[in-house]
């Protein structure tokens, strides 16, 4: 049976082996100061196999999907799509959604645009 | 010239403005904008994982649609023009999503990224030219310092996206210089406002809304225009800093064309 480490390889499509670990894309990630796990230590956690530490991480929500470090990455490592694979690993799984529709209602208010909540849905259940 | 439009989920409830009067406008430049027959939301996001398929149907539905009709696919908010626009780019170029969405899709003929996608801003760069623009304009917004804000959707991936330069864009500036306007240049132009974290860590949509508004407000500007409507709310809900107003840039469009 593969692990999750190639679940992870084969869901992102990434090498992490690409990145030279230069740090730029945590030194752009506009959520870094919110995250236990930043985008360049899913790079080298994942490479070492490191996924159940990620996938009980709540830094895998808090990646915006903004594309700064996919942007930014001079070696086109693409750390986001990362992020997005190991987040699929554990949403993926039955009963784990991080967002439930009865949570929306207190959530909501007069100008909330419908594009919030269909992005979070996405991002968070499945 | 008659364009495709998918308008999305958000314009047609809690961004109307955004929709109407890029409609007007369009109508008074020349071109029509034809609302897709029965589209479906894009999801927001685009779903980068490889072995994605069901989430991205409703952008392959819709590509598929403008291609039976011969037209290009015009799109209007940032994010359904993200998601669209990387979903072509899937179609164009990774067989295993191609094969898998015809397999369940059963088109009459198989899609595989023919459509042409272009953001409403690029239809006024590219189709209509912001000198030609320029001269239709009837109410030029004179010496108004207008600050566009880009975000993060318009323009990455940049080798996907294509629109301008990803670091260092234009267009939004050029359409304030047509319509009369000044251009404000900060550096939180293209920085993300906190997107939809606004519902899970507001705190991370409210430090990042601040950064932005305090960066326009702090290199002149008077106005903030941005294409997305979570944008919109981000930096005027979300940012305490600055009472600047934040306007969808087809509303400016519209006044300066004298429509509103």
């Amino acid at each position: 049976m593969a692990d999750l480490k190639e679940l992870v390889l084969t869901t992102s499509g990434v090498n992490p082996l690409k990145c030279m670990r230069c740090g730029k894309c945590s030194g752009t990630c506009p959520s870094y100061d919110a995250m236990e796990y930043h985008p360049h230590q899913f790079v080298y956690m994942v490479e070492k196999g490191d996924i159940e530490k990620l996938m009980a991480s709540k830094s895998i929500y808090t990646c915006l999907s903004c594309f700064a470090c996919v942007e930014r990455c001079p070696r086109d490592v693409e750390p986001a799509k990362l992020v997005e694979a190991v987040r699929l690993a554990v949403i993926r799984q039955q009963g784990q959604n991080h967002l439930k529709s009865e949570q929306i209602p207190e959530m909501l208010d007069d100008d909330l645009p419908q594009q919030a909540i269909v992005s979070a849905f996405r991002k968070y259940s499945k | 010239m008659t364009y495709s439009y998918f308008p999305g989920c958000t314009l047609k409830t809690k961004a109307k403005d955004l929709d109407h009067y890029a409609r007007i406008s369009a109508e008074a430049l020349g071109f029509t904008l034809e609302e897709l027959p029965d589209w479906q939301c894009c999801g927001g996001v685009y779903p980068m994982a490889k072995n994605e398929i069901a989430t991205k149907l409703s952008s392959i539905r819709a590509l598929a649609k403008a291609k039976e009709l011969g037209q290009p696919l015009v799109t209007l908010c940032s994010a359904c023009h993200n998601v669209i626009k990387q979903v072509n780019h899937d179609m164009q170029t990774d067989d295993n999503i191609v094969l898998k969405a015809n397999n369940y899709l059963k088109l009459a003929e198989p899609y595989q990224g023919e459509t042409e996608v272009l953001h409403y801003l690029e239809v006024l760069r590219d189709k209509v030219g912001f000198d030609e623009l320029k001269k239709k304009v009837v109410n030029p917004l004179k010496g108004k310092k207008i600050a566009a804000y880009y975000g993060c959707l318009l323009l990455r991936p940049g080798k996907t996206m294509q629109m301008d330069n990803p670091e260092n864009p234009k267009i939004l500036e050029d359409f304030i210089r047509a319509i009369g306007a000044t251009p404000v240049l900060y550096p939180m132009r293209n920085e993300c406002c906190g997107g939809y974290l606004t519902l899970d860590e507001k705190s991370v949509a409210e430090s990042r809304s601040n950064k932005v508004m305090a960066s326009a407000k702090d290199h002149g500007a008077e106005m903030v225009i941005t294409a997305c409507p979570l944008c919109l709310y981000n930096l005027q809900k979300n940012s305490g800093v600055s009472d600047l107003p934040v306007v969808y840039f087809t509303e400016l469009l519209a006044e300066a064309l004298g429509l509103k």
